[in-house]
């Protein structure tokens, strides 16, 4: 099967492979993700979901979503459950019981299916090398249980068990970086993307179903519930989240890394952050530390990142 | 007729798995359960299977991708005891929820704190209310003949529920036993070709798995889940039957011994009931009529046929090799449930027994029948729970 033409007219007319009608909220980044990631390609899909806002919301009772098979069991399982799917089509076409349809199997949890509660049975299912694809939407908390603090959580945001206190100042810690966890596991592709750069999203997405064993990708999707922003600014603030090199968009393919879009001017973190209500305390004169120790981590991490990157580049030249 | 062979539990059970062939096995190691998928994946990678081994880091995964591959639409089993079942224990509902026929010897061990890898019931009794059918072997020719039956109930279309094949860990496990096999081709007959409902990977009709249901239907649900298990008695009956056909052994819900004259009886499972049956013999030379009665199926549990088959009797020993903390042992719970439905009211005492692997011991069993026969004959209970076989 061939790689796709992504153009926006033709994808405008092909079948959605999510339908509308699901009952996510207004404004949501993750249905986005879920139909762009779908819409990229044409292979057969198989899905698996873990516990969350996107499994909720998309398969009640005698109503889905889902115009593709798909399968939900629990919350920390969704890499294994869909490892199981695998390894059964593995079997039953090696046994001739099945025909060869070259079907993709794809896994979606959100941040704290992926970073928290999901990582071991990730980790172990990248390590037996299934060929799968897992897709994390994350939106830093979690959403669905009502705003609670993830390790995905952004360092300062207030959430309902790290709550902007008069002693506490929201989240302390750093976020934990499960993209470049996912990509110490040698798997053969790892990427960071933004469904407001949906062509670079779904190019990755792409790329990774032509490449055979575990892909890893991560995705930014905003939620206006826990992130206190407006309903119609999911694709504006993941837009942000890219300029200010707070989710860069870029992937390591066989352990070279490539940053695959590079803002012309690296905005102020702030940009990023006013609009949203959870950081609204960071903007107070005594909390004005925090802001800094943000801006500070954001650039170090950039910074890494592009020194990565310019090693990759560095070997390519050899 | 098949190779009569001098084998553990354990590796009876994994030849039975060879004989079966399943689509796919996801695995994780705990003893004294490890050494079963260990000869299995012997099986697998000398190509004596087709089966897919998925090699877990979790038993919570090894469930998982069970659960995943049985809705893939193919035959799938896996095996455990112990923590290993307790990690599993919230994807044993899931399992049985979804309705997949996932077959699991469960070699039973005894449940932390403190740590101990030996026998007894706890982890089995822990899953009773999970909706998977439970049976019990007393050997490891049990162990072996309920795997291969447990292929058959489970996977029968009017049910479609998983299994659990429980032996008791290292007493059945691992002791080598005398196991008449049965041929391949005859395995092979009797289990029959998978039948795939709703299979997730038929792509052309794609199906949802999985969903949320609230107050209005998952009551419903779960009642039809109920209902499902009321069929399975006379599934598993109609599958012994056939299995008596082709090896000449007999199965039933549950196994009595010297019953049907006695005036007191043992209710025990798994291979205490061995070493019972022989001290029975010994009671009944001297003229003392005493019986037992063996549960195999624990789940679901026959209470109208056990009360049927107790009636008679004056004074009944229910022999648990597990605790409810704070509660009677589950066995004597069941037991007592069944007694509820009979006209006459047997004495019933519990005494707990075996934990962790403790010996059970021939003056045990007489400690309990004479016991039994007091009652019989005062027809006074001093003590209704009791544990035996304690180092005081």
């Amino acid at each position: 099967m061939t790689t796709k033409p992504l153009r926006l007219r033709e994808l405008a007319k092909g079948d959605e492979r999510i339908s509308h009608g699901h009952r996510m909220c207004s404004g949501c980044g993750a249905p986005i993700v879920v139909k762009q990631v779908l819409m990229a390609t044409d292979y057969p899909i198989v899905a698996s979901n873990a516990t969350g806002c996107l499994e909720v919301s998309t398969c009640i009772q005698e109503y889905t979503a889902w115009k593709i098979p798909w399968i939900h069991s629990a919350f920390e399982n969704a890499a294994a459950t869909i490892s199981g799917v695998e390894a059964m089509y593995r079997s039953l076409v090696k046994q001739g019981k099945l025909e060869d349809r070259n079907v993709k199997f794809v896994a979606f949890g959100g941040d704290g299916g992926t970073y928290d509660i999901g990582f071991q049975s990730l980790s172990g299912a990248m390590e037996r090398g299934h060929d799968m694809m897992y897709i994390c939407y994350d939106n830093g908390a979690y959403m669905n249980t009502g705003i609670q603090r993830s390790s995905a959580t952004p360092f300062g945001a207030n959430t309902t068990t790290c709550p902007a206190g008069d002693v506490i100042p929201g989240k302390l810690q750093q976020r934990k970086d499960m993209t470049k966890i996912m990509a110490a596991h040698g798997i053969p592709y790892v990427a960071q993307a933004s469904p407001s750069s949906w062509m670079d999203l779904m190019k990755k997405v792409q790329k990774a179903f032509e490449i055979k064993g575990p892909k890893f990708l991560n995705v930014i999707s905003p939620c206006n519930r826990g992130w206190r922003s407006r309903t119609d600014d999911a694709i504006a603030l993941s837009k942000l989240a890219v300029e200010t090199c707070y989710w860069p968009l870029y992937e390591i393919e066989n352990g070279v890394t490539r940053v695959t879009i590079k803002p012309k001017e690296k905005k102020p973190l702030v940009d990023f952050l006013k609009p949203q209500g959870r950081f609204k305390h960071m903007f107070s004169p005594e909390n004005a530390g925090m802001l800094t120790q943000a801006q500070e981590y954001v650039d170090a991490q950039w910074n890494q990142l592009l020194k990565e990157a310019a090693a990759g580049e560095a070997d390519k030249a050899e | 007729m098949g190779d009569i062979v001098a084998v553990t539990g354990n590796e009876a059970c994994a030849q039975a798995f060879k004989q079966i062939n399943p689509d796919v096995c996801a695995a994780y190691p705990i003893t004294p359960a490890t050494d079963l998928m260990q000869r299995f994946s012997s099986f697998v990678n000398d190509g004596k299977v087709d089966t897919e081994l998925v090699l877990v880091e979790s038993e919570h995964s090894a469930m998982s991708a069970c659960i995943g591959a049985a809705a893939a639409g193919g035959r799938v089993a896996t095996a455990t005891s112990s923590q290993g079942l307790a990690l599993m224990w919230e994807m044993l509902y899931i399992a049985a929820g979804t309705r997949l026929p996932i077959i699991m010897p469960l070699v039973n061990r005894a449940l932390s704190a403190p740590l101990n890898i030996h026998g007894d019931h706890s982890d089995g009794m822990g899953a009773r209310d999970t909706g998977w059918i439970q049976l019990y072997s007393e050997n490891a020719q049990e162990a072996y003949d309920n795997t291969i039956q447990a292929f058959r109930i489970a996977e029968h279309l009017d049910i479609r529920v998983p299994a659990m094949v429980c032996m008791d860990g290292f007493i059945v496990s691992h002791s080598i036993e005398r196991v008449e096999y049965i041929d391949d081709a005859d395995v092979k007959k009797f289990v029959g070709e998978f039948q795939a409902v709703n299979p997730l990977l038929d792509m052309d009709k794609p199906k949802s798995y999985g969903p949320l249901i609230l107050t209005d239907m998952y009551h419903e649900y779960k009642r039809a889940q109920h209902e499902v298990m009321t069929k399975v008695p006379n599934i598993v009956r109609e599958v012994a039957a056939d299995f008596e056909k082709m090896t000449g052994r007999k199965y039933d819900l549950f196994e009595t011994y010297r019953l049907d004259d006695a005036e007191i009886a043992v209710v025990v499972m798994s291979s205490a009931a061995g070493t019972t049956k022989d001290i029975i013999d010994q009671y009944r030379e001297k003229g003392i009529k005493v019986g037992l009665l063996k549960p195999r199926m624990f789940r679901p549990f026959p209470f109208l046929e056990i009360a049927e088959a107790l009636q008679h009797l004056k004074a009944i020993a229910v022999l648990d090799r597990a605790d409810s903390f704070g509660g009677y042992g589950p066995l004597f719970s069941e037991i007592t449930g069944a007694v509820m439905s009979m006209n006459s009211k047997p004495a019933v005492i519990n005494k707990i027994f075996g934990l962790g692997g403790r010996d059970y011991l021939p003056d045990q069993a007489e400690q309990v029948l004479d016991e039994l026969v007091t009652i019989a004959k005062t027809g006074k209970v001093e003590t209704i729970k009791e544990y035996i076989g304690v180092r005081e």
